[in-house]
């Protein structure tokens, strides 16, 4: 028998927060890429904007957990989860952070000419969303295996990030004139390659919150 | 599958000193009805160890056996091994008044004598032996000392102890108990008469007194077991309502990440 109804309700409510915030931190990811692609500096400018409300997600998540262990005593497996949600959303925060320092980039960069078509960095920047989704649902479901699977992909984000800055340097080499624009696509590329790393700490959180053991599950090359 | 049994590991025991108190398969009945069935615990010496579990689940009876307070009880019979210092404590040859006195026990109620204060603590020794005056007055300061409370009476030794509040009539429980130099002292809810503040000073004086003595609590508040104990056990009662230890583990473990789901259950507020 359920006895502690309003406390599990409120848990639960907290990890849909969760969910929210990461989706929020998602879009941010899509929208920065977006807009370098698209040279489009209103949207990088949103981008940024909205960074705002992800961290007072956080913060809002945050309080809720506190308020939770402050008046709920939470014990055992209920304890873990809410320590994860607060590695989790600190995590999110991070990955956010990464994004509105794209759009900062995108700024940057403003209509200066394409140093050449971009493939590879939206291809990391798909692939970190994939595993940021992934470990949301690793999250909301519990699930210490799935998120033991998610962090392989970071060494397809490594590769990509290897691949990107080998190309630039190529870039540079041949050309000093590109170093400035080269530089600004090795800063897109490494935030995306350090959101993966971040994706991989939350799969670290999950194995935790469900089995109460602390591992490193995933070393990143970077 | 209800039988699982956990006795904690040797390794973890070996971070205390020894095990002071353990039982081996112990049953206990009140005429048919069996209180508890084959609970095998070590209880680790200079430490305290929580019993934790739902109300009638066999916690106090438990307690109860260390110091065979359950042999007042007519139709209570006791199965299995209890040993102290590894001398079992169920034999015929023990002096039950004397392993009393090495395992004291404190209440739920705070139960003063009506009597001084002075004459509260002193009734153990007086009756223990022939003793001075002069010694008697340093056994009553030492044992109000140890119990945090000399300083709240040391003017009111004359006075009677009903006057005093819950919380010192519960330290002067405590001072009663350590007034004979007992080794073991049971607790069984001492707090749950008490106030929040009365509450944590008790908890307090738990920790230091389990510098120097081997403390086992009964409490029904697990926040109170997590916040005072070194190892927590955790009871339950099966189908036919006989008390089993379901785990038995460092507190900390215990309350983050308990090894069986009946415990974690418990312990969530999952079922009560």
């Amino acid at each position: 028998m359920e006895i502690r109804t309003t406390f599990h309700k409120r848990l639960r409510e907290i990890q849909d927060d969760v969910l929210i915030m990461g989706s929020i931190v998602e879009k941010a990811i899509s929208r920065s890429i977006e807009a370098l692609k698209k040279r489009d500096l209103d949207m990088a400018q949103q981008v940024i904007a909205d960074d705002l409300k992800v961290n007072a997600k956080r913060f809002d998540i945050e309080e809720k957990c506190i308020k939770l262990i402050a008046t709920q005593q939470p014990m055992a497996s209920d304890l873990r989860i809410i320590i994860g949600v607060l590695n989790v959303v600190s995590e999110l925060e991070r990955i956010g952070d990464y994004a509105e320092g794209t759009a900062k980039i995108v700024l940057m960069i403003g209509d200066e000419p394409s140093l050449k078509p971009f493939i590879d960095i939206p291809r990391m920047a798909e692939k970190t969303k994939e595993m940021l989704r992934s470990s949301l649902d690793a999250f909301v479901n519990h699930d210490a295996e799935f998120a033991r699977q998610i962090v392989v992909g970071d060494d397809e984000v490594d590769g990509l990030y290897e691949q990107v800055f080998r190309e630039l340097l190529t870039f540079m080499a041949e050309d000093p004139t590109t170093i400035t624009r080269a530089t600004r696509l090795i800063w897109v590329a490494h935030n995306l390659e350090r959101s993966a790393d971040r994706v991989t700490n939350i799969c670290e959180r999950i194995v935790f919150m469900v089995t109460g053991k602390m591992e490193e599950i995933g070393a990143s090359k970077y | 599958m209800m039988n699982t049994k956990y006795v904690l590991s040797n390794d973890k025991v070996s971070q205390y000193n020894k095990v002071k108190v353990r039982t081996e398969e112990v049953s206990l009945y009140y005429g048919n009805f069996q209180a508890l069935r084959d609970v095998t615990l070590n209880i680790p010496e200079c430490a305290i160890t929580a019993i934790i579990g739902p109300s009638g689940c066999g916690k106090s009876s438990f307690l109860r056996l260390l110091n065979r307070m359950n042999d007042l009880i007519a139709g209570a019979r006791v199965e299995g091994l209890v040993e102290i210092d590894g001398i079992p404590i169920y034999k015929r040859a023990i002096d039950v008044v004397e392993l009393r006195k090495r395992v004291g026990m404190v209440f739920q109620k705070p139960n003063p004598f009506p009597m001084s204060v002075f004459d509260n603590v002193a009734f153990g020794p007086r009756r223990h032996g022939k003793i001075s005056r002069g010694e008697l007055t340093d056994i009553v300061e030492q044992s109000l000392r140890q119990a945090a409370l000399w300083d709240e009476v040391k003017d009111k030794l004359n006075q009677s102890a009903l006057a005093l509040s819950g919380g010192q009539q519960q330290r002067l429980c405590i001072s009663r108990v350590l007034a004979v130099e007992p080794e073991v002292i049971l607790m069984d809810e001492p707090c749950s008469a008490l106030d929040p503040v009365a509450t944590l000073k008790i908890e307090d004086l738990m920790r230091i007194l389990a510098k120097k003595y081997t403390i086992v609590i009964v409490t029904h508040n697990m926040q109170q077991a997590a916040r005072v104990s070194d190892t927590a056990a955790f009871l339950m009662m099966e189908e036919d309502r006989a008390g089993v230890l379901v785990e038995h583990g460092p507190t900390s473990q215990l309350f983050t990440n308990p090894k069986d789901q009946r415990t974690e259950d418990y312990i969530t507020g999952r079922f009560g």
